[in-house]
């Protein structure tokens, strides 16, 4: 499913939380929304997944407006991770990631061998069959955020958008997170996911997104992320390198206020 | 409350030792076998078989009318009461993901009672049989429709449960106010009693207007599930899996409106059903809100049912009302919640 947002703005009373951005999402892509605190990252996942409408602007879907499509539709199409990871009552981990099959449930009827063979293959993909039994209760923060992307995952929809699944887990699970969304994007989903980790994005993302202060500052491959675009976004002097031929980048110190052109800390996110 | 707050309170759930179609068989059962059970039971010797076969043969025998006139209704009540009171209150405790969430938390019940005692006040109780049970229906529907306005205008669950306290506390006054002013202290003394709870002196007229009420409630309440599962993983995930949050809202208050509020408009207000019974089944549907919903139903009206037969076999006079037993149960219950919460924290 393509996705295009056209000159999207989100006020919350008197701030202006989005300013028309504009973005096109495509099939078997990993973009990587990045930006400073408050930037707006999380706003434009939500209007993108239609959790929350946009002041001005539209997003069409595969050229549709959402009206046309309808929410269980786009609900089989579109998947959301969303931040912080809660489960509110203690679930068993095989029926956290049934829930991603209630998209393709009819009222009332169980479920088919189809959701199963789902619910298995996500289990699979990112590593919990072992975690099955377990209830949400008993999880590292690390194994939840794994179960939470596995429940997105059984929904097997054209479209992922993942809101900071990498916040507060070691580099070992980060790195499992990754790569299991770039392997979501080579099988030829459309991933979305909001990162904080330079390091991390430029390294698995095929596109970055730079949102500061509700613009988009840069939309592009990981090498146009410049050295004067973080400074502009962050703040911060970044360190470059080189590690068996593909490039990083690394935060490294923060800049006096005077080079700083985009200093959004204090809005909301 | 945080998440994991909740899941402390809420016990880790064992791994569905008994399966969900054999619980809810079980619970069904159980539910028949009390209310039949609940029939037999009564202060006076009464022949079952004669009772039965006189009603059935016509015959307007003192059996026939004792089972009919006052042990039917009583029972099946106690059924549809606890019934109302058990799914309501596992579908507030889905909707605000709060295991303390009971049928009175958006103020349906507060605003049922309120409708029922205006009608003791003005004395129309004794003036038409079903006033005081289309009171408290009025009473409900009010309540609901002051919800579904702030609702329609896309309120959230905050809003719902401040408009909540807000109906509750405002037909605790009015309520408080009717006792103040009541023309005379049986009157006051009548709308006590009533306030307490009980299944004691109600006709099957009444079983059969609020009946109709109640299995509507049910049915949307359990349409529900689905959604209520989805809320599991928060607000934003429910909605990214196809679920309109406003629709679930309207849908809820329209069906505890329809069977708690009836439930409240016969029996008075009866407390902590709601709150103990999901609480307790909980971990035998692997904490799922969906599944949780029907066999609370179940268990609320073995619950009500049960303590309705105790207070017949206790050997006080007179006899305890029903919402004083529940009340009796369900507060020490609440304390042991309190103890774990605090020890666990």
């Amino acid at each position: 499913m393509q996705i295009r947002a056209e000159k999207l703005t989100v006020r919350f009373g008197a701030a202006t939380i989005l300013d028309r951005v504009g973005l096109d999402l495509r099939p078997g892509e990993v973009v990587g929304l990045i930006g400073p605190n408050g930037a707006g990252k999380t706003t434009l996942l939500r209007v993108l997944a239609d959790l929350v409408s946009a002041s001005a602007g539209e997003v069409r879907y595969d050229g549709k407006p959402r009206g046309e499509l309808g929410r269980a539709a786009l609900a089989r199409r579109l998947s959301f991770l969303a931040q912080g990871g809660e489960v509110y009552w203690p679930l068993r981990v095989d029926h956290i990631v049934a829930l991603g099959r209630l998209p393709h449930r009819q009222p009332f009827a169980g479920m088919n061998a189809n959701d199963h063979a789902a619910i298995e293959r996500a289990m699979i993909a990112a590593d919990i069959k072992h975690l099955r039994h377990r209830t949400s209760a008993t999880l590292s923060g690390g194994e939840r955020m794994r179960v939470l992307l596995a429940r997105a995952l059984a929904v097997e929809s054209e479209m992922l958008l993942a809101d900071e699944p990498v916040a507060a887990l070691d580099p070992l699970h980060q790195l499992r997170i990754m790569e299991l969304l770039q392997s979501t994007g080579r099988k030829g989903a459309g991933v979305v996911v909001v990162l904080h980790d330079l390091t991390l994005a430029t390294r698995f993302c095929d596109r970055i997104v730079l949102l500061a202060g509700g613009r988009i500052l840069l939309d592009g491959a990981p090498s146009e992320l410049t050295d004067d675009l973080i400074a502009d976004a962050y703040g911060v002097a970044a360190f470059r390198g080189e590690h068996a031929g593909q490039p990083f980048v690394l935060p490294w110190a923060p800049l006096g206020p005077k080079l700083r052109r985009n200093d959004n800390r204090g809005e909301p996110n | 409350m945080t998440a994991s707050q909740i899941q402390k309170l809420s016990q880790a759930a064992p791994a569905d030792a008994v399966g969900y179609g054999p619980l809810v068989a079980g619970l069904a059962l159980a539910a028949l076998a009390l209310t039949i059970l609940s029939t037999v039971i009564g202060y006076a010797p009464l022949d079952i078989g004669r009772a039965l076969s006189d009603f059935l043969h016509g015959v307007r025998s003192l059996p026939a009318l004792v089972l009919i006139e006052l042990r039917l209704p009583r029972a099946l009540l106690g059924c549809f009461v606890g019934f109302s009171l058990g799914i309501t209150g596992a579908a507030m405790q889905g909707l605000l993901r709060n295991p303390l969430a009971e049928p009175g938390v958006i103020g349906i019940s507060g605003a049922a009672a309120l409708g029922a005692v205006i009608v003791f006040y003005y004395g129309l109780a004794g003036v038409l049989a079903l006033a005081l049970p289309l009171g408290g229906i009025v009473g409900a529907m009010l309540a609901a429709v002051l919800l579904y306005g702030l609702v329609g205008r896309g309120a959230g669950t905050m809003t719902l449960i401040l408009a909540g306290v807000a109906i509750n506390a405002f037909a605790g006054a009015m309520t408080s106010l009717a006792l103040n002013l009541a023309p005379n202290p049986y009157a006051a003394l009548e709308i006590v009693f009533w306030l307490m709870g009980s299944l004691v002196d109600r006709s099957l007229p009444q079983v059969w207007l609020v009946l109709p009420l109640m299995a509507v409630g049910w049915a949307l309440l359990l349409s529900s599930g689905a959604a209520l599962d989805g809320l599991t993983l928060g607000e934003d995930s429910a909605q990214s899996l196809g679920f309109d949050l406003s629709t679930l809202r309207l849908k809820l208050i329209a069906g505890s409106a329809l069977a708690v509020g009836s439930a409240v408009a016969v029996t008075g207000a009866i407390g902590f059903v709601g709150l103990v019974v999901p609480h307790v089944l909980r971990p035998f549907v692997g904490a799922r809100p969906g599944r949780l919903m029907l066999v609370s139903g179940f268990g609320g009206a073995v619950l009500l049912l049960a303590a309705d037969i105790g207070v017949r076999l206790l050997p006080i006079h007179p006899e305890l009302n029903l919402g004083v037993v529940t009340a009796l149960i369900g507060a020490p219950f609440l304390f042991s919640l309190i103890y774990r919460l605090r020890t666990e924290a």
